[in-house]
Parts: C-alpha cells; structure tokens; sequence
C-alpha cells in the first residue's frame, strides 16, 4: 500500500513545486517506485520543471473522466524507471476535480507505486484541499517570512481538522516543516526569520532546510529537478531532506552562514 | 563602522518584529476566530454593547474561542470584568 504525501503551503511561489519534483525524483533515487501528480488543474508546471512536457498526451482529469486510462496518462521519467508522472490538465473547469475521482486515481496508483507524491496548488480551494485530504503525511514548504508563515499555519489548521484522517480521527496526517529560500547570511543579519523562529510558531518538526540557491533556476530553465544536479547546495539540500524521510539520521546543513573564503573575496565568487 | 547603526541595532532587527507580529496573527487563527462563523465579529461586537450596559470594559473584555471536540464545534465566550 501506497504511502501519501502532500506537499503544500498555502501561499503560492513558495517552492512547492520545486520540492515535489525533487522529493518525488530522491525517492526514485533511493530506489522507491514513485507517482508525483500535479493538483494546479488550469496552471499545469509540475511537467516543465520536471522536464517532461513535451510528453504529455493525457492529464489527470483525462483519467477521472474515463478519457484515458491512468496507465496510458502516467509519463516515465527518461532517466528513472521508478518515477512518473500525472500532468495537470489545462482546463479552466474549476469543478473538474472531485473527491471521488481523486480518490479512485489514488486507489488505483496505491496497487503499483511505494509513493504518491501531490504537488498542491495554492490557496485553500478545492484543488489544494483534495491534495490534502488523503494524504498520510504533509510537507509543509514555509519561506521565513511573515505571510508564508501564517499561511503554513493555516494550512496546518486545516490538515488536523479536515484532512481525512482527522475527520476518521483514528491517526492524524504526519506534519513535516521544510524551509525553503533560506538565508543564513541575512538571518545572521536580523532581515529574516531564523530556522528557530519558524520553528518555535510553527511547532512541527523540520525535515530539512533549503538555502536559496541560484541553481534553482538554472536546473528549471532546462526541466531539471535540482535534486539532481551535483554540487548544487539547493540539491544537497533535497537529498538529505529525501534521506531523513526514509529514516536516515542526517545532520542539517547550510543552516549557518558560510563565511567567504579569501578567493572567492578576491574574486568575488558567490 | 557606523556606530549610531550600532546602537539602533536592536530598532534594525526587522526578524525580532516580524517573529513578534506572527505570534500574534497565529494566536488568532488558533483560536478558531480566523475560521469560525461569518457573525462571529458581529456577535462581539454586540455582546460588548450588552455588557456595557452594566459595566465599562475595554474592547477585548469579550474573547471568543472556536475548538472542535469529538466532531463538534464549541464556541467558547470569556468576559473578563474589571477588578473594583
Ligand atoms: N531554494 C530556492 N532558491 C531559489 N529560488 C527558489 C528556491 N525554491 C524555489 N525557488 C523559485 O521560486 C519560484 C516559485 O517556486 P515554485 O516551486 O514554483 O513554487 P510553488 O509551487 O509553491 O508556487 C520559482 O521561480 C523557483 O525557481
Ligand atoms: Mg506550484
């Protein structure tokens, strides 16, 4: 049986997109036979960044009508056989999703797949809400700034409350913090919220911390989930992240401002 | 160095504010008033007229809660009375 992972935040921009392209592709890695689905239906992004967009025949609402099957709308990763992917359709039907076809696209992704991985779209509408509602764990991607914050909050309010686990109230959704656009160098400066401020307003425990890293966009500009680009800090970031949701003890990095070496002084590296 | 800046140093600690403000705006949405009922605010606002009738209180002598328990919705509804 499958296990369900949301990825939401409430407040839009916020990365997570990014992270669930890299979070679906480091489960993969390790080895995880992996489903990502794209909830934004009308803003479909998720196939751009993971670079699969030329692929995309049928959507997700394609199999909740019965247009397609779901064997024939799932795209493979070229590079990963465990992963694949469900494209967002277009439409601008606001009602296209329902709960029942959402649920039975889980059902029947739970049968083959380790992991459903759903990318939510903003908000608190339907589309965010049904990304939620099965899910069995939720990353919560907070940027340390005051209405990423309060929206994570928010956000967390509705899981316990709603989600349904909470409403069959036997377990409540596993809450995870990820951190994202973090800024040690300007936290150290007092222009940014600390890891420990969010921390202690937020009250879930912190899966990982991502520095915000130009490599973000590059490896976007080219459908490269970040998580794969060697060297790239934002990376690292996302593999450790991966390791510790699959239990690994691994200590936190680029929570502190690393001080500038004398060449990249010199010459002005960043 | 410019020490002005220095001793304002706290006054430029823009995280201090922001981690202050957010502690509030989420004590607020925990308590359930963010999400409860539309009428919440009106509902107040008129209980504090009745209370006045009888008593001067400060604004925020009337103070909701909203909490959901075993699949129910209670509405928790504190006055605090001025000590005389
Ligand atoms: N760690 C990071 N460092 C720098 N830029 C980032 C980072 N994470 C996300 N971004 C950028 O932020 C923007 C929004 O990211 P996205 O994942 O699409 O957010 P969301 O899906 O929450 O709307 C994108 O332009 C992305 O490149
Ligand atoms: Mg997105």
């Amino acid at each position: 049986m499958a296990k369900i992972i949301v990825v939401t935040s409430g407040k839009g921009g916020v990365g997570k997109t990014t992270t669930s392209a890299s979070f679906a592709t480091g489960l993969a890695m390790r080895g995880h036979k992996t489903a990502v689905i794209d909830f934004d239906v009308g803003l479909r992004n998720l196939d751009l960044i993971m670079g699969v967009e030329r692929r995309v025949v049928f959507d997700f609402v394609n199999v909740i009508n019965g247009e397609a099957t779901l064997k024939q709308a799932l795209i493979k990763d070229k590079h990963l056989d465990k992963l694949h992917i469900l494209a967002a359709s277009q439409t601008r039907d606001k009602d296209a999703l329902t709960t029942e076809g959402v649920e039975k696209v889980l059902n029947d992704l739970a049968q083959d797949f380790d992991f459903i991985v759903c990318d939510s779209p903003a908000g608190i509408e339907r589309g965010a809400f049904l990304a939620m509602y099965f899910a069995d764990e939720a990353l919560v991607v907070t940027n340390p700034e005051v209405s990423s914050v309060r929206d994570s909050d928010r956000v967390l309010g509705i899981l316990s409350s709603k989600a349904r686990l909470a409403e069959k109230g036997e377990t409540k959704v596993k809450e995870h913090l990820v951190l994202t656009r973090y800024n040690p160098a300007r936290v150290a400066k007092g222009e940014m919220l600390s890891l420990e401020d969010v921390k202690e307003i937020l009250a879930i425990p912190l899966l990982g911390v991502v520095p915000e890293s130009s490599s973000v966009l590059t490896c976007s500009n080219s459908g490269v989930p970040v998580i794969r680009e060697e060297g790239s800090d934002a990376g690292l970031a996302y593999q450790d992240l991966v390791a510790r949701f699959l239990g690994d003890e691994v200590p936190h990095r680029f929570i502190t401002e690393q001080k500038k070496g004398l060449f990249s002084k010199l010459f002005g590296a960043t | 160095m410019d020490w002005l800046k220095f001793f304002r140093a706290e006054k430029n600690n823009t995280a201090k504010t922001a981690k202050d403000r957010l502690m509030l705006a989420v004590a607020y949405q925990r308590s359930g008033q963010a999400n409860g009922p539309s009428y919440l605010p009106r509902l107040r606002e008129e209980l504090l007229g009745v209370v006045r009738k009888y008593i001067q209180v400060p604004d925020e002598a009337v103070q909701f809660s909203v909490q959901r328990e075993g699949g129910l919705e209670v509405l928790e509804l504190n006055i605090t009375l001025p000590d005389q």
